[in-house]
């Protein structure tokens, strides 16, 4: 039987007999009592048990990157280097990270800071803190309750890209991929990451009814909030065949298991659009290991990938052992949180095509707060407008207004034909209520939800007159970037 | 025999500096390098002893029901479980009410809210515990239940009777006014997010003891009702309290029963036991803020000066007392905040409902009643067309008789004029409210909103015993120091601060002090670390137990220095951890080898030291008294800009002028008024408490439940404390801070309502609701534009 192997500051750890579902938080401070980590939330949502792990981004290259060790379940560092809050200090003098955190009075109660400084370590080894909204950006998966973040900030712009040769610079200097793949059982239960396509037909084969994980943001919160001990988990991590973001026809193919940080880096010169809904999307430690297969196999209403994705007009391209097939994204959501894909199936990319000429694009999301909440409402739009003026094509589609991310189809058909005009717009709104009849709850109302989503369109239509794809503006940035 | 102390360092050369106190000096927090390392211990990091049990909860799942069968057979033959205990296992009292006995730790025959806790499981391990807690059977027959002030108040049901300040006619007053404002208002609960959830380890000893290691603000408090729990003296129970992450209230009565629970399974299998609440339980089984339902109506002249205003406050305080009383009292004694009413009557009731047990939180009560004067105000401002800033400062208390607060304290020292003058100026005020309209009327879809907010807050415990607190301050014969002293830590630097005002007595470097876990075998009989006195009333502790041991040293360093002579020995300074005559700087003795000859010389080098606050008192029945020693003010200016499509709202600058007297370590002060700061923001803006139909709370975790963020913190926050402005009779000039900037944050609310009205004619009445969400905003947006669309709509 495989063991769990992989380094934690630095040192080599193998263990055996722990459920596959331990996750790393637990294990850090159950087990190896390494108790820096906290608990705040064990969901992803306060960032008190930020550990560092050394991966590779998408185009190969080794990047430190902060993730919540709460979500994080054991078999999946398997190989890697982990870094928790203890490795900070070295020799018995602090780190930079942790000096300036001291010096700004960046802790008051300290329970939220281990976290706070292993963010920072991030943006202390990133090569890319070139402008300031990338520090709340990498910051904002982080809630301290206590100093209302302005010292912290402060810390975390004076750290920010500083890359000192300390330990982490020597390991990412030295870094090289460590195979993950693994077949590990423990009880009753199991966790397969097989290494290549044919071994994960394989397990397929032999575990038609074996599920599927690949960051575990939204799979692990069945283990940490609901007790689930799922008993066959099979991670996507080691296959680079999936792992591919790339231009592509004119469009992109965006690998299923890449990393949401990474599509959001690519995106930004390449598709303003999906980099407006990631900007916002969870926190830096969530994307750091959320995925697009992910976002879209859970086919969660409120899965924001889906509407950006279903204006853009993507498709999924699905994969099993007898081959491949294509289906529109539209039709991929089959109902409330079900998917087209059948037994033995994995979704393997989404293409995106390219954007036909006249088309004005844009993503928006809206949420009780700005920072790392799931959406009330939120959608992506492309109306393709031609030399005359006159609406060709529209794809409007929302994410929490009906049972699955949507297009507002009675509301496109009011569109198409006419001149693209507010007086337009505004006749065609009449038809949203026809298309969607949104719930209430704790995110907002059935009218907040529906006011919502026809502002937007608003928005959208002012948003883009003077340029057809606005990217984000540099800074916090508004929803919806119109005076 | 190695008795004799070693031998301190004699080293005479060293001159000393000039001054070394690290008082009123910018300091890191004590523990700053230690939280960013992970080195910072809280109570769930502590090495759990051999043996150590979890403790589980059984809770409620129903908001009111009568309990007609409990069973834990099941669960208690499960391998793993070593007991399951009900209500009849607790040796002494089923009680942990903290002022009224009307809380049973275990429910016995009813269920009161959901998550009251019913049963307490013992196992090996926290899978187990939950296991053995899905077999407890309790059989529930359901009761109608109240789940809203509203509902309460049609019920008639209450946890106190009115509490009335008045003054003058507020009726005929009313009846004369030129201008009438009426109307209702709410404010809703907000959670207290600490970082740091509910933790009590429990380890039992001889003699039916009890060691306790426990997140509180309250360990005297968790010590009698652990004592009461298990019945046994308080003599048998030591509460120890390393430090918390954070607290803001919520761990000053709340953390008592998880205590309760952990001293009562430890001594129920005789190993230790740890209770410690994952986020969604925290949220789900404790109280929160008290939303309180508001009505009044108030008369103004035409300028918009208060003539009378009648108010009648409702509290939630859920299913328990708690400290709903005290809470509800300081809500009314702040319902002026900073403005001269001539005749009013406030009333005030806390209702009883069937949520969890709402609690201390920063303030106290006090924003809650701050709010509505703000409404009523920001009202009166939007319907005369004047600047709001202007209508508060026409209020400000001022000379006699219009010095004199509804309760008939005098407001002494009112730094308010003063602050407003200089705040307006350097936050450039007008300048910016004009550019702020400039915009508005060329732009379409986003708007900005400007807002100003003064605040009073009194300092002191309204129960006026409470005002006390000791210290305990021993001192080692290297000339090393231990600091024990009543109040906890939590974040708010107040070990900080201790440790500043001891080493300053002592004239030792602030490194030679070594601040102790608060624990109650050290300083007993203390009040909870709360109502921003920490600072006041440990440190005057502190400071004279300081002042004890110095004096006996005096004579001792006299004798080395030969500075006997008439009025050396009292000339002699300590400071920099030497002593010397300032006349003669040159020649001096360390500060330890002036302790270790006061050993052999028998000289006693440990002391405690005592405080309380003199003159305060409050009567009740009649609504007057002086319950403040002092207050403390502050402004602020706040300006947003808001989304007409979304109704999302970002705040683009804050500017703070707050009065912290001459503060101990400035830093510190400043960490607090700006974490206050946002945390009221959040309870304005962001957190939003939602229960569904059955009393289930529905943001129990921060997936639903939204505390600001680090992009919710203004782009721009200039925060100034006032200069050249000591208080008397405090600990050296400062003031409290932590909670009166807390309220600063409702100059957020005034701003909104500026963005709002712009979206529709002007004079537009804004119609905001509490939390400002971006769908209430949205919401108040539609009824601005609506209002322009109107016929009549002017503009
Ligand atoms: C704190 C927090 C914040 C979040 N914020 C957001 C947000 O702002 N917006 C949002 O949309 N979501 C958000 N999420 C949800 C979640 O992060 C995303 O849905 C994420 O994209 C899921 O990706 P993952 O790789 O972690 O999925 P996993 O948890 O690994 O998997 C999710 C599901 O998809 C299946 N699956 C994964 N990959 C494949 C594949 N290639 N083929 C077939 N099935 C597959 C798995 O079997 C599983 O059922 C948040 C979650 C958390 C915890
Ligand atoms: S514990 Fe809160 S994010 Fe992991
Ligand atoms: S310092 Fe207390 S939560 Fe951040």
């Amino acid at each position: 039987m495989e063991r769990l192997r992989f380094f934690l500051n630095d040192k080599p750890v193998e263990e055996t007999g722990l459920s596959p579902t331990t996750t790393l938080l637990r294990y850090l401070r159950d087990r190896v009592h390494l108790t820096g980590t906290k608990e705040g939330c064990a969901e992803g949502d306060c960032g008190a048990c930020t550990v560092a792990v050394l991966e590779h981004d998408s185009q190969g290259a080794p990047a430190l990157r902060a993730v919540n060790s709460c979500l994080v379940l054991l078999p999946m560092v398997q190989g890697k280097r982990v870094y928790t809050v203890e490795a900070l200090k070295e020799g018995g003098k602090y780190h930079v990270v942790q000096e300036m955190l001291a010096r700004e009075l960046g802790s008051q109660c300290g329970y939220c800071t281990p976290g706070i400084a292993m963010a920072m370590l991030e943006a202390c080894h990133r090569r890319d803190m070139d402008e300031p909204w990338k520090l709340d950006a990498q910051m904002c998966g982080n809630l301290c309750r206590c100093t209302g973040y302005r010292p912290i900030r402060e810390a975390a712009n004076q750290v920010a890209g500083l890359r000192p040769q300390d330990r982490f610079a020597r390991a990412l200097a030295e870094a090289r991929p460590e195979p993950m793949a693994l077949a590990y059982e423990a009880g009753a239960q199991r966790f397969f990451t097989p290494g290549s396509m044919d071994a994960l037909w394989d397990v397929l084969d032999k575990h038609p009814d074996a599920r599927f994980v690949m960051g575990g943001t939204d799979l692990s919160l069945e283990v940490t909030k609901r007790y689930a001990e799922p008993p066959l988990l099979v991670s996507l991590e080691a296959l680079p065949e999936l792992h591919v973001l790339e231009p592509r026809g004119g469009g992109h193919r965006l690998g299923a298991t890449v990393w949401l940080t990474d599509l959001e880096d690519y995106a930004r010169v390449a598709c303003p659009p999906l980099e407006r809904m990631l900007r916002y999307f969870g926190s830096r430690q969530i994307k750091n290991r959320a995925t697009v297969g992910g976002n879209l196999c859970t086919a969660s209403p409120i899965g924001d990938m889906a509407p950006v994705l279903l204006s853009l007009g993507a498709e999924a391209v699905l994969r099993s052992r007898a081959g491949e097939r294509r289906v529109p994204l539209e039709d991929f959501f089959q109902g409330y949180r079900r998917t087209a894909l059948g037994r033995g199936e994995v979704l393997a990319y989404v293409d995106v095509p390219a954007q036909p000429e006249g088309a004005r694009a844009l993503a928006y999301k809206v949420s009780k707060r700005r920072e790392l909440d799931i959406s009330a409402v939120s959608a992506g739009f492309r109306v393709v407008v031609d030399g005359e003026g006159k609406v060709t094509e529209a794809r409007l589609a929302y994410g929490g207004m009906a049972a699955t991310p949507a297009r507002a189809r009675r509301t496109e058909a009011a569109l198409v034909g006419q001149p693209w005009t507010e007086a337009t717009v505004e006749a065609a709104l009449a038809r949203l209520d026809e298309d969607f009849k949104p719930l209430s709850d704790h995110r907002g109302s059935a009218w907040y939800r529906a006011q919502v989503a026809k502002n937007l369109l608003r928005g959208f239509f002012h948003e883009t007159l003077s340029t057809p794809v606005p990217r984000l503006a540099e800074g916090h940035s508004a929803t919806v970037q119109v005076r | 025999m190695s008795t004799l102390p070693s031998s301190p360092d004699t080293a005479h050369a060293q001159q000393p500096g000039p001054s070394h106190s690290p008082l009123h000096a910018p300091a890191p927090h004590e523990s700053g390098l230690k939280h960013t390392s992970g080195e910072a211990l809280y109570v769930d990091d502590l090495p759990s002893p051999p043996g150590m049990l979890v403790g589980h909860l059984v809770t409620s799942t129903h908001a009111h029901a009568r309990i007609l069968r409990r069973d834990a057979s099941r669960a208690r033959e499960l391998p793993g479980v070593h007991a399951v205990l009900l209500a009849e296992d607790i040796p002494g009292d089923n009680q942990v009410g903290p002022v009224v006995h009307d809380e049973p730790l275990m429910a016995v025959d009813e269920v009161l809210f959901l998550g009251q806790t019913v049963a307490l499981v013992l196992a090996e391990n926290a899978a187990v515990a939950r296991r053995a807690a899905a077999l407890v059977e309790v059989e529930y027959e359901p009761l109608p239940a109240l789940l809203s002030i509203k509902a309460a108040v049609d019920a008639g049901s209450f946890l106190t009777t009115p509490h009335v300040i008045g003054r003058g006619d507020p009726d005929a007053a009313l009846a004369a006014a030129p201008v009438r404002i009426s109307g209702e208002c709410m404010t809703g609960a907000q959670d207290h997010f600490y970082l740091e959830t509910q933790a009590s380890l429990a380890v039992s000893g001889e003699d039916d003891t009890v060691h306790l290691w426990s997140s509180t603000q309250h360990p005297s408090e968790v010590q009698a009702i652990v004592a009461g729990v298990l019945g046994v003296g308080r003599h048998h129970v030591v509460v120890e309290v390393p430090r918390m992450g954070g607290g803001f209230g919520g761990k000053e009565t709340q953390a008592a029963p998880f205590a309760a629970l952990a001293a009562l399974g430890a001594r129920a299998t005789g190993r230790p036991v740890k209770v410690w609440l994952n986020r969604d339980q925290d949220m789900a089984f404790t109280g929160k803020r008290h939303p309180f339902w508001g009505h009044y109506e108030a008369g103004l002249d035409s300028e918009g000066r208060l003539l009378a205003l009648n108010v009648e406050l409702v509290s939630d305080g859920g299913w328990s007392t708690d400290l709903s009383h005290a809470i509800l009292d300081r809500a009314l004694f702040h319902l002026d905040n900073a403005y001269f009413v001539p005749a009013l009557r406030f009333t005030g009731r806390v209702a009883r409902t069937n949520l969890p047990s709402n609690t201390a939180f920063r303030g106290f009560g006090g924003p809650q009643g701050m709010f509505v004067m703000e409404e009523v105000l920001n009202r009166a401002a939007e319907l005369l067309g004047l600047d709001p800033a202007v209508v508060r400062e026409r209020n400000y208390y001022r000379e006699a008789p219009a010095q004199l607060t509804p309760y008939g304290q005098a407001v002494e020292g009112n730094r308010l004029p003063r602050i407003h003058a200089e705040l307006m100026a350097s936050s450039d005020y007008a300048r910016r409210r004009a550019e702020i309209e400039a915009f508005n009327k060329g732009s379409r879809w986003t708007k900005r909103g400007i807002g100003f907010q003064p605040v009073k807050f009194g300092i002191s415990f309204t129960t006026s015993f409470l005002n006390q607190a000791g210290a305990l301050v021993v001192v080692y014969t290297d000339g090393s120091v231990q600091l024990n002293h009543g109040g906890t830590e939590m974040g708010q630097g107040l070990h900080t601060k201790m440790r500043a005002v001891c080493a300053h007595e002592l004239g030792v470097p602030p490194e030679r002090v070594r601040v102790m876990n608060t624990a109650t075998d050290k300083v007993p009989n203390t009040s909870a670390t709360a109502a921003s006195s920490g600072s006041d009333l440990n440190g005057m502790a502190v400071k004279q137990a300081c002042e004890v041991i110095r004096e006996r040293l005096r004579p001792v360093a006299a004798r080395l220095l030969q500075a006997e002579r008439g009025g050396e020995v009292d000339a002699l300074a300590f400071t920099g951890g030497r002593v010397f005559l300032p006349a003669r700087p040159e020649r001096s003795v360390s500060f330890a080898e002036v302790v270790h000859a006061a050993y052999l010389a028998q000289v006693s080098l440990s002391s405690t030291g005592y405080y309380r606050t003199p003159d305060i008192s409050y009567d009740r029945v009649a609504g007057r008294g002086k319950p403040f020693h002092y207050y403390a003010f502050g402004a602020a200016v706040v300006e947003v800009e808001v989304s007409g499509l979304t109704g999302e709202h970002r705040v683009r600058r804050v500017d703070i002028l707050h009065d912290v007297g001459t503060s101990l370590v400035p830093s510190i002060d400043r960490g607090q008024v700006e974490g206050a700061f946002i945390q009221g923001v959040g309870w304005l803006t962001c957190e939003e408490v939602l229960f569904d139909a059955k009393g289930r709370l529905v943001t129990h975790s921060p997936d639903t439940y939204k505390i600001p963020a680090v992009g919710d913190a203004p782009e721009d926050f200039r925060v100034a404390l006032l200069e050249r402005a000591p208080q008397d009779s405090t600990i050296h000039g400062s003031k409290a801070v932590g909670e009166p900037p807390f309220m600063l944050a409702i100059g957020a609310v005034t701003a909104l309502r500026h963005a709002v009205a712009a979206f529709g004619p002007s004079r537009t009445p804004v119609e905001l609701a509490s939390p400002a969400t971006p769908e209430a905003i949205l919401r108040a947006v539609e009824v601005a534009r609506a209002a322009g669309a109107l016929p009549d709509g002017k503009d």
